[in-house]
């Protein structure tokens, strides 16, 4: 067999090596959710979604729990995207290559490895206490914010760097400003892997607990936020406080939570897929 | 860019649809923001007063956070909270960080929590255990030396002691080794410690030679999986049940929970009615979460306790 | 009026860029205040090298090595795993898998980071451990090696998805180049546009580092809460971040040196992740290539 042929069979195995690898991922995805599911879909009805906290299993509801987290989830994007992807813009295309953005931009993987408690602590000092938001939802977006914030910077840098200079060189050769080649042809180009990176921080920033326990989310609130400046509880807390009452029904409860907790975030990963996949057919060269 | 802000306003609109749940305003009554954190364990009682408080004062808005004992009291020295959830009594620092910022409390006992020693099924020969028994082992010098069932009582079987119980982060942890082992924070470190309560239902129940602890509720609702010890603490073996722990027969492990109130609520007419309402309430509210009510004279000195507070803020106030 | 507004949009993004800095420099304050102050209680030299950890017990050791250990253990099982997943997966999607396939496989994967962490956490606890005893009878119920791998499997579109990206974004005027000297799918991904994308692919991989690194709830619910000096990850261990929630959200009065044990550990945590993303951006810097 010559290496040619050698070549081929390398080449077969790794497909099916690569085909094996993401089912993995999936059977075990299918197992983890599979056995949630089959826990706690009987119990999810209108009641359920519509009911308020309570001290008895089959009277427990989640409205505010979900009311909370979808509240949350939009004001940490509202302020988390266009900081994140204008600090990539800057650091990618406008700062000079120094030792001062070296150091920014160790200092940014370093900050994504910083534990979400911590950020909890700093949220607690400053937004809290400082700014006087109190334990409100303003707080609570903005300690996210922060959280989520180096993701969203280094993918967006990344996808940033991927497109072709001579795009770029193209658009100052027909005498369009920096500014102008960004937002009309880099920004279009690297929509989909900056798509990529806000849909993989969104996810994490929803199913965050400890920090936002911190920052004076409660565990039982009766009213569903009507402002920003409001107190809130989201499905996480919900789901952690009632998975450690030893009553049985509530562990059931909490699996229930958990089927509509994963609901709302592939309702949220589903837009911004589309939205990524209408984008990037935009963009072939 | 326009497909983003459309999105955006979708996601804005499903919350809005979620707050249909308008508030039934009634006419006259009271209201206000009542603000409570603090312990995890006591939060089920406070959850289920507030609940049943909602039907007594709708416009009354309770809210009720589980930063844990100490988070909470950091909370209330800070006159962020008004009412503090706590598994323990306040600490000195804690009470000192109070004074300092004007805040005078009460502290009220609302129920007990009784803690259970539990061994597997199986398990024959440890009906009972003597307090002094429990002290051996679970000090510090039984670390790497009681580690077998016979060291503990000679006619038990030579096997291997494993043992589970709460973090050591928890008030449940202190209050275990103060009463045991004589000093907070006192004991051997090689058990299997866990925050979660089931883990430690289901280390023991799996095991044959497993001996834990933790609170009565975790055991009542796996009772079919675990087995009772009676806790000897000088006049004979007595199990942990509703009545025992009540009476104060089930010594020294019924620890008392509390809740802290501070002098803001004296001049809150909302908050002097639900602290009433939830020592008027408890002795049927906490059997619901696990918990045993304390006897009804003790609810009484309580509430005397609590009305004496609000009369002594309001006199010094009024005297100013 | 071009310049004008081309200047403001430029301070504007230079201002989002800062407000990193400031939170660094944020976090570093409330990190060192606290760490100071139980610096001054307990000597640095028995934090680094004291082989206990038991600030709350009665006999009090303060030494950090422990936790590292529990940290480093867990870290590394979910790297080991999400790695040689995560870059598979990646080039399969980008060079073998058809559009229709690629389309609906990513987005499915990126679930998987989407699943909140505290359902991993009693995952690994409640399946993976049994499932593992099975195996492997030693295993002790709190164990570092079934988070590790719950936590690899979260971090594997981490790894996937941006490496994907990476090698999508190579020009194909690269990948023609090689099928048309006669190379294989295989040689053209890991010769060209591997070292074409490895820009992105390091990235993704540093990013999945420290979010292994930095992960709570997963630690705290199947690794355990016994501080434990080891190399082998059958055994019950603490990580730093799961000490941190266990003392923040517990009954620990704040203000006392056993609360400021949580900063001097996320101190600790800081400062070793930063000298580790030193090291990766000099080695990065040396490898990287660029294109056209």
């Amino acid at each position: 067999m010559n290496s040619r042929q050698k070549n081929r069979i390398k080449d077969r195995a790794f497909k099916y090596l690569g085909i094996f690898s993401t089912s993995i991922g999936l059977i075990l995805l299918t197992v983890f959710i599979g056995s949630i599911i089959k826990d706690g879909i009987g119990r999810i009805d209108w009641d359920f979604l519509t009911n308020l906290p309570s001290r008895k299993a089959e009277k427990a509801g989640i409205l505010t729990a979900l009311a909370g987290s979808v509240w949350l989830l939009v004001m940490t994007a509202i302020v988390s995207i266009p900081l994140g992807v204008a600090a990539a813009i800057h650091l990618e295309e406008y700062s000079r290559k120094t030792r001062w953005s070296s150091f920014l931009e160790i200092n940014i993987t370093n900050l994504a490895g910083v534990p979400s408690v911590i950020y909890g602590i700093l949220g607690l000092q400053i937004f809290v206490r400082t700014m006087r938001f109190g334990g409100s939802l303003l707080a609570g977006a903005f300690t996210l914010a922060l959280l989520i914030l180096p993701i969203i910077i280094v993918t967006t840098r990344e996808a940033i760097k991927a497109v072709p200079s001579s795009i770029k060189e193209a658009s100052y050769g027909l005498g369009a400003t920096k500014w102008q080649t960004i937002r009309h042809q880099v920004l279009p180009a690297a929509g989909g892997s900056i798509a990529t990176g806000i849909i993989l921080a969104l996810s994490r920033a929803i199913g965050e607990t400890a920090p936002v326990i911190i920052i004076g989310a409660l565990a039982y609130v009766a009213f569903v936020p009507q402002s920003p400046t409001d107190e809130f509880t989201v499905l996480p807390i919900q789901i952690f406080n009632w998975v450690s009452r030893p009553d049985h029904a509530f562990v059931v409860n909490a699996a229930a939570g958990i089927i509509v907790l994963l609901a709302v975030t592939f309702m949220m990963n589903g837009i911004a897929v589309y939205l990524r996949h209408r984008w990037q057919n935009k963009v072939n060269w | 860019m326009k497909n983003y802000g459309f999105s955006i306003v979708v996601l804005v609109v499903v919350a809005m649809i979620g707050c249909q749940s308008g508030d039934s305003s009634v006419e006259g009554g009271l209201s206000g923001t009542i603000n409570i954190d603090g312990s995890s364990t006591v939060f089920p009682v406070t959850e289920a007063v507030a609940e049943e408080f909602r039907s007594e004062a709708p416009d009354v808005r309770v809210t009720i956070g589980i930063s844990g004992t100490g988070g909470g009291f950091k909370k209330f020295s800070r006159g962020e909270t008004v009412i503090s959830d706590a598994s323990r009594p306040i600490k000195e620092s804690e009470a000192k960080a109070c004074r300092e910022k004007n805040i005078s409390y009460v502290e009220l006992t609302v129920a007990y929590d009784g803690l259970a020693v539990v061994v597997n099924p199986q398990n024959d020969w440890a009906l009972s255990l003597t307090t002094e028994e429990l002290k051996k082992i679970w000090e510090p010098e039984a670390q790497g030396t009681i580690v077998k069932w016979n060291q503990v009582r000679e006619t038990f079987p030579d096997e291997k002691l494993t043992l589970l119980g709460p973090g050591t982060a928890s008030g449940t942890f202190d209050y275990f080794t103060k009463a045991i082992v004589g000093k907070s924070g006192s004991s051997r470190g090689d058990y299997m410690p866990s925050e979660d309560d089931h883990v430690l239902v289901q280390g023991v129940a799996g095991d044959k030679y497993a001996l834990g602890f933790f609170g009565l509720a975790y055991f009542q609702e796996n009772a079919d999986k675990l087995k009772l010890v009676g806790v000897d603490a000088g006049s004979g073996p007595v199990k942990p049940s509703m009545e025992t722990v009540k009476s104060g027969s089930y010594a020294p492990l019924s620890r008392p929970i509390f809740i802290y109130v501070n002098s803001d609520a004296a001049t809150r007419p909302e908050v002097i009615e639900f602290v009433e309402f939830y020592l008027t309430h408890a002795a049927s509210l906490v059997p619901d979460v696990g918990y045993i009510p304390l006897p009804d004279s003790e609810y009484t000195e309580q509430l005397t306790k609590f009305r004496n507070f609000v009369k002594s803020v309001n006199t010094t106030s009024e005297s100013e | 009026m071009m310049k004008t507004k081309e200047r403001i949009i430029e301070a504007g993004l230079k201002f989002s860029s800062l407000i990193t800095v400031l939170t660094t420099l944020g976090i570093l304050w409330v990190l060192l205040s606290q760490s100071l102050v139980f610096f001054g209680e307990v000597s640095i030299i028995e934090f680094l090298t004291s082989r206990e950890w038991t600030p709350l017990f009665e006999n009090k050791h303060y030494g950090i090595l422990p936790l590292l250990a529990g940290t480093a253990l867990t870290t590394f099982v979910a790297i080991a795993v999400a790695l040689p997943l995560g870059i598979t997966i990646a080039i399969y999607l980008s060079e073998y898998a058809s559009a229709p396939i690629r389309n609906t496989f990513k987005p499915l994967l990126e679930i998987l980071a989407a699943v909140p962490t505290v359902v991993y956490g009693f995952f690994a606890l409640t399946v993976v451990t049994p499932f593992l005893k099975g195996i492997l009878p030693e295993l002790a119920t709190f164990n570092a090696l079934s988070a590790g791998l719950v936590m690899g499997v979260m971090i594997i579109p981490m790894v996937s998805s941006l490496s994907e990206d990476a090698l999508r974004a190579v020009p194909n005027s690269l990948r023609e180049a090689a099928y048309g000297m006669g190379s294989t799918r295989l040689q053209t991904a890991f010769r060209v546009l591997v070292p074409a994308a490895s820009s992105g692919i390091v990235v993704s991989v540093l990013l999945a580092i420290s979010r292994a690194i930095g992960e709570t709830m997963i630690v705290t619910i199947a690794a355990g809460q016994q501080p434990n000096l080891t190399f082998n990850p059958m055994e019950t261990v603490e990580t730093i971040t799961a000490y941190i929630v266990q003392v923040s959200l517990g009954d620990v009065p704040h203000g006392s040196i056993e609360y400021r044990t949580i900063f001097a550990a996320g101190l600790m945590l800081f400062v070793l992740t930063f000298i580790l993303n030193n090291i990766s951006y000099f080695v990065k810097k040396r490898y990287q290539q660029q294109y056209e």
